[in-house]
């Protein structure tokens, strides 16, 4: 039994103009001490997904169905006193936009404490102490002086130290890092990213990634799952994902991104069209509108049937979701020589 | 207007909406007139510079609390910065959000009036231009901009968006209008019967395709792209890309790209500029710049970008770690601005700034330790050149060997690093 275990998990939000499946059916599996990283396009339900674990749909707008199993506690029948307490103290989340997700009126020594305070019977003082330690942690110098400054006198790489220091002030066992690095430079986003893999070393914790950065996801995640339309389309090892991908989709995300080491003249092959309505999502296979590869597939399978989520061609748990009958040889075949002639050569 | 100027209207594919089709640039190639020498993703290093920016400066007043307000200081947004961008050309302008590029873009479309130095464009110094002189140029010089929720009018259709500069600069009378902007709707991949439509109907690549007709309208020599991706999905990135070289390369537009992400602009520019603080640290054509950085904060810049391979090696790579925070723009480090962060540096970079030293045809490094990573000198390479001893305290005996000016250009010689002479090509 995995640390973290999602079974068919369902987000939908009834509205006046149908029911939009935000999140429609995804399972995953995560361990302690290991990063998932979920990728996709915005409004691909990464957001929805993570929020659901957490317990933030008011049950009011929106349906969550499914198991969301941590430690065996089925966090969707659990009560909602119960769920506020595992809230901060089991589950952490980091925002993407620390500005945003910090309070601008009060201190941001207090708002970490408060954190402490919420979930242990401190005093105040302690708490502050304990504030001060995490900042300390996290690499903010003189941390017993800014401890009493305000969120706006932070620079925003040190804004995200200071959420991720509140994120773990209560050694959190599974830890949520919505986008943590969109919004930062890339020397700081370094900085951030070596700190995550320190704390996870130091706390055992199991960290969810979501990121639209592939690179981010090279370094930072053993396992990567891919969604869109609400889905998960690819699932499995990193290097797997990232080296033999068996998903158009996946295909795409890879070949619309310059990377610093290729031939900066070769022409970036986007996706084309735009991602989908999740009102009213494509018949069939989600992606087939933007899908270069559907022709291969015989009859309309592509537009009538949804396809599976079945076991890659190489095993090891990879998982896709596609009616390609050969996708590994499409790879090597078509698309590898479009993405990186350079390594076709290697090989 | 000058006789590069496109045709405007007659016989062109927008004025028959049957013609719309598949082949729209291919369309959109019939009215370009004029020859187009090289291709955009070309270097164009022979090409005559279209702007020539020399030693610009832009300092923003500080100014205190209470009635007074008097100045207290000056953000140093823009410090002394040189470049050229050539006709048809492109130039990259990269850096950490605060080093300067977003205003210096905002400079040369005069959005703002610069505290000193020259931009020149097109042969005419327009650093001083009075708001009324400025209307002409904005044909020249347009923008897009980067976040492209907040800069479309959400109570203006796309129509008047994209066509409010032809009634503004009265190119055409308000019933040729709608024709010309379904053209350039159908340029840029938009669907010409949606002129009708508001911004929010549309998603944000579709905006910023908006975004790009409007800067289009006028067919301007210059576009100023101030991130023009970075708001945007990965599978949208690609797609906008695309669109900003075909539309160069149709339209032969010179290009200062301004964005954060280096794999971006290593894609769309031959040539760029690294800023940090408000200065140029290293400004070289694409491949001395990615291949052989000089400067350690190009480098470490270069080593933090997070690489899709590194998924077949597993863990992570190593990269030079840059400690804190870019210093405050208001009291720059004395030298080098770079020094609080740099692992070269030693008294002279407090004492004396680095000269921006050309140091290859296309090579321009500003650091006293220049060279390549694991390369870097033992001694000032540029101390002799400055008339400095090693610490940087002025050296009676040493005359400075060669002027260290800050010229927008490349000279034909430079300083080799190898052999600390002067070499040629």
């Amino acid at each position: 039994m995995s640390f973290l275990s999602v079974r068919d998990l369902r987000v939908h939000f009834p509205t006046i103009d149908g029911v939009v499946k935000a999140t429609d059916g995804l399972s995953f599996d995560l361990e302690r001490g290991k990063t998932l990283g979920i990728v996709g396009e915005s409004g691909s339900g990464k957001s929805v997904s993570t929020s659901a674990i957490l317990g933030l749909h008011r049950r009011t707008n929106a349906i969550v169905s499914g198991e969301i199993l941590l430690d065996g506690v089925d966090l969707l029948k659990i009560s909602d006193e119960d769920m506020r307490r595992r809230r901060g103290r089991d589950v952490a989340m980091i925002f993407q936009d620390p500005l945003s997700a910090m309070h601008p009126y009060y201190r941001v020594g207090n708002q970490i404490a408060e954190a402490y305070r919420v979930h242990h019977d401190v005093s105040k003082k302690a708490a502050r102490a304990r504030a001060i330690e995490m900042l300390d942690r996290v690499g903010i110098p003189q941390p017993d002086r800014r401890v009493d400054d305000y969120p706006h006198q932070f620079s925003g790489g040190m804004r995200q130290r200071a959420m991720i220091a509140m994120a773990l002030i209560n050694n959190p066992s599974l830890l949520i890092a919505d986008e943590p690095t969109t919004a930062l430079d890339v020397t700081v986003q370094a900085q951030i990213l070596d700190l995550l893999q320190d704390l996870q070393r130091d706390f055992d914790a199991a960290v969810m990634i979501i990121t639209h950065d592939l690179g981010v996801v090279a370094e930072m995640a053993h396992d990567v799952l891919v969604m869109y339309g609400g889905r998960c389309v690819e699932y499995g090892s990193t290097k797997e994902i990232l080296t033999h991908p068996e998903m158009p989709y996946t295909w795409g995300l890879l070949s619309s991104i310059p990377e610093v080491g290729a031939d900066p003249e070769a022409k970036l092959l986007p996706i084309p069209g735009n991602p989908p309505s999740l009102l009213n999502p494509p018949s069939g296979c989600h992606f087939h509108p933007r899908c270069t590869h559907r022709d291969k597939v015989p009859g309309d399978l592509c537009w009538t049937v949804s396809p599976e989520l079945t076991p890659g061609t190489r095993g090891d748990g990879h998982l896709k979701r596609c009616h390609l009958a050969n996708p590994d040889v499409v790879y090597e075949r078509e698309v590898l020589p479009e993405i990186a002639p350079d390594l076709v050569e290697e090989r | 207007m000058s006789d590069q100027q496109l045709p405007m209207v007659g016989g062109m594919p927008g004025d028959d909406p049957t013609s719309r089709g598949g082949e729209r640039l291919g369309a959109a190639s019939q009215f370009v007139e004029t020859e187009r020498p090289h291709s955009a993703a070309q270097a164009h290093f022979d090409a005559e510079p279209i702007l020539e920016v020399r030693d610009l400066r832009m300092y923003f007043p500080v100014r205190s609390a209470g009635i007074i307000r008097r100045t207290v200081g000056n953000v140093q947004a823009v410090d002394g910065v040189s470049f050229q961008v050539p006709k048809g050309g492109s130039l990259g302008l990269v850096g950490e959000s605060g080093c300067g590029k977003s205003t210096t873009g905002r400079l040369i479309t005069r959005l703002y009036e610069p505290t000193g130095g020259s931009i020149e464009f097109d042969g005419r110094d327009i650093s001083k231009t009075s708001s009324r002189g400025l209307k002409p140029l904005r044909r020249e010089i347009q923008m897009i901009f980067q976040d492209p929720y907040t800069s479309l009018n959400p109570r203006h259709t796309v129509g008047a968006i994209v066509g409010a500069p032809l009634l503004i600069h009265g190119i055409l009378p308000k019933d040729k209008v709608l024709p010309r902007v379904q053209e350039l709707l159908e340029i840029v991949g938009l669907n010409p019967e949606h002129y009708n439509r508001y911004p929010h109907e549309f998603s944000g690549g579709q905006r910023q395709r908006i975004g790009i007709a409007r800067a289009l309208t006028l067919q301007p020599k210059l576009l100023v792209a101030d991130e023009p991706v970075s708001a945007l999905d990965v599978s949208i990135q690609a797609q906008v890309i695309n669109l900003l070289q075909e539309v160069q390369r149709e339209f032969d537009i010179a290009f200062l790209f301004i964005a954060h992400d280096l794999a971006v602009v290593r894609h769309f520019c031959p040539e760029v500029a690294v800023m940090y603080l408000g200065k140029i640290v290293e400004i070289a054509d694409r491949d001395s710049l990615y291949d052989r950085p000089n400067h350690p904060y190009t480098q470490a810049l270069l080593s933090a970008v997070p690489d899709v391979r590194q998924a077949a090696v597993g863990g992570r790579r190593e990269r030079i770690r840059l400690e804190g925070d870019v210093p405050s723009p208001i009291n720059p480090p004395s030298g080098c601005r770079f020094r609080t962060r740099c692992s070269l540096a030693q008294e002279i970079c407090a004492r004396v700034e680095p000269p921006l030293l050309q140091i290859g045809k296309r090579h321009k490094v500003a650091c006293h330790f220049a060279g390549e990573l694991g390369h870097h000198p033992e001694r000032p390479v540029t101390a002799s050149l400055l008339g400095v001893d090693d610490t940087g305290t002025p050296d009676p005996g040493a005359s400075p060997s060669i002027e260290v000016g800050n010229d927008p250009g490349y000279a034909d010689t430079w300083f080799d690093l190898q052999r600390k002479t002067m070499a040629g090509a």
